[in-house]
């Protein structure tokens, strides 16, 4: 039984809303990070209507969102958040949402790292079978990543965002349980 | 893709509140078959009470609870309830609880075969792995019942009852989707 | 021709309504003690509802349209007697994208197979891009549900994403197709079939 919430160079932790309500508040003023995450418009909201918001969250959570905080194992720097949606609990899939907010942590592998944690949390911990997301076809760093992790590119809507005067893509990518198992030489028990 | 909740001789539905607890008010009378079911004491509530509770266990805001009404689909008759529990979610496992209220109807097959819809319910519909269920061990007809629609033994806890002065056991059961799959394949069920 | 005398509501054997929740909840009781019917409607767990449940869910949807200015629920009624047969939804709207995803379903297999599906798919979309004016519309398919895939076909939508393995119903698994339509192909769709009356 291994240290499950914990990879090479981030580990898992639990979300302290002032903490994580303060930090998204100063991420989000950074549009580009805005744009690469939401879909929907995006606002610049205070601290305290984020607080009250993750709170709410945290209490309807229950049994369809599991979120954490990213941390840095360096300095236990809060970087980034992450989490699944179980949006079928009988089919065993859920969606996975991930940022990383510290702009000097992009491109160096943090986000690899901590899809695969959460990864293993979805496959071994919560016993899902298969694992989706759905990425901006602007946004070809975390595309890179996610295909190194082991997702497979299962479609694209097209023409799904409007932005900047344009029209973009969202990508759909998923990944099931065996391939992932194989992928990270554990050991394939038939389900 | 099959009508799953229907069976041969029942079929299983959800009902208005006002309709169930006319059926539950006489029901909670009957101690034989509260005993029978349940492991707490008998109890009489009003019908203020049952609706308010009816409410709650009838209704679909809990993810954990899939609870339904049995009724015969030869007169369409309202005889009893059965539900399955979910203890976790990302789990594999639930527990299922079966009463048949309408005495008339007790020993003629009627449980078994709503035990058989909620089995096929739960194995294709929320693809479980296993269904549970215990019983008290004075509860002969329902082992035979639950037997026949594919459960095995998993063992007892010693005494843990008390009933008209008598230490009894309760027994536990369990059903494999893989053994429920050969008995279907093999026509048992 | 799609002018603004057009009938919105209006097909030629049906029509769109608004709930009601006097008539429409024991029938709606009834189609969700289809589950063949409810496995083609909904990807969670089917679950019979009674008439009071159903009218309860009729409470939340009606919120949900209020407070939320994405959801646009329609019932459809035959035109010959007004009877409820389906509804149709468009739903997730995100207004910035033009985005929208639409379902919809005939109640009972006896007012399936005549025709009732492509008119009230015509409706959804005219309504879709021509009052709403989304840009592209969006339907999540089990690939189980052969009849929606191929009206969807019929539509010109485009087949754009499979999820593999995503449904486990009955005891195996199913993809879960996405399939969309934009607006430009919807709108030359149009103007063929113009072109083709005579």
């Amino acid at each position: 039984m291994n240290d499950i919430l914990k990879g090479e160079l981030v580990r898992l932790s639990a979300i302290d809303p002032e903490e994580m309500s303060g930090a998204l508040a100063r991420w989000r003023r950074d549009s580009e990070f805005n744009r690469l995450l939401n879909m929907g418009v995006i606002h610049l909201d205070s601290a305290k209507a984020i607080r009250q918001w993750i709170e709410k969250d945290m209490e309807n959570e229950g049994s369809r969102e599991y979120f954490f905080a990213m941390r840095s194992l360096a300095d236990d720097q809060l970087i980034g958040g992450l989490g699944l949606d179980v949006v079928a609990w009988a089919f065993r899939d859920a969606f996975v949402a991930i940022f990383i907010g510290e702009r000097e942590y992009w491109g160096k592998g943090y986000g690899t790292d901590a899809m695969n944690v959460l990864l293993e949390y979805a496959f071994l911990e919560l016993n899902l079978r298969r694992v989706s997301l759905g990425v901006f076809e602007y946004n070809p760093r975390a595309v890179r990543s996610y295909e190194k992790v082991g997702f497979r590119n299962e479609g694209r809507q097209r023409s799904f965002l409007n932005r900047e005067g344009r029209r973009w893509s969202m990508f759909l990518m998923g990944i099931l349980r065996n391939e992932w198992m194989e992928q990270n030489h554990k050991p394939v028990k038939s389900q | 893709m099959n009508d799953l909740f229907r069976g041969e001789l029942v079929r299983l539905t959800n009902e208005n509140i006002d309709v169930l607890s006319e059926s539950e008010i006489r029901w909670q009378r009957d101690t034989e078959f509260h005993r029978l079911a349940d492991g707490d004491p008998a109890e009489l509530h009003s019908e203020k009470k049952i609706k308010e509770w009816l409410e709650k266990r009838m209704s679909d805001d809990n993810p954990n609870r899939f609870n339904f009404s049995i009724r015969t689909l030869a007169d369409d008759r309202l005889i009893g309830f059965i539900g399955l529990y979910l203890p976790f979610l990302h789990g594999c496992d639930a527990w299922v609880g079966i009463g048949i209220g309408e005495r008339h109807y007790w020993g003629k097959g009627y449980g078994t075969d709503a035990m058989r819809v909620i089995l096929r319910y739960a194995f294709t519909e929320l693809n479980l792995h296993r269904v549970s269920l215990a019983l008290h061990e004075y509860n002969t007809r329902a082992f035979r019942s639950y037997e026949k629609a594919g459960f095995r033994s998993e063992g007892r806890v010693k005494q843990d009852q008390i009933r008209e002065g008598k230490r009894t056991d309760t027994l536990f059961m369990g059903i494999l989707r893989s053994e429920w799959k050969d008995a279907f394949v093999e026509g048992a069920l | 021709m799609f002018d603004i005398h057009t009938q919105l509501f209006e097909g030629q054997d049906i029509s769109f309504g608004p709930i009601d929740y006097e008539k429409d909840a024991e029938i709606e009781s009834n189609w969700t003690h289809d589950a063949e019917f409810m496995r083609l409607m909904e990807l969670k767990p089917v679950r019979p509802m009674s008439p009071a449940l159903v009218r309860k869910q009729y409470e939340k949807i009606e919120k949900e349209i209020e407070e939320s200015h994405s959801l646009y629920y329609f019932t459809i009624h035959a035109k010959a007697d007004d009877r409820l047969i389906g509804k149709a939804v468009l739903e997730w709207i995100e207004w910035t994208n033009g985005n929208g995803w639409i379902r919809l379903g005939i109640g009972s297999a006896d007012d399936r197979r005549k025709g009732y599906g492509s008119q009230a798919l015509q409706m959804l979309l005219r309504f879709a891009f021509a009052e709403l004016n989304l840009f592209r519309v969006t339907a999540m398919v089990p690939a189980y549900n052969e009849a929606m895939i191929s009206l969807l076909k019929k539509f010109s939508f485009v087949e754009e994403v499979r999820r593999r393995e995503a449904i486990e119903r009955d005891g195996r698994f199913w993809d879960l197709l996405t399939f969309g339509l934009l607006r430009s192909e919807w709108e030359s769709q149009n103007a063929s079939a113009r072109e083709e009356k005579p």
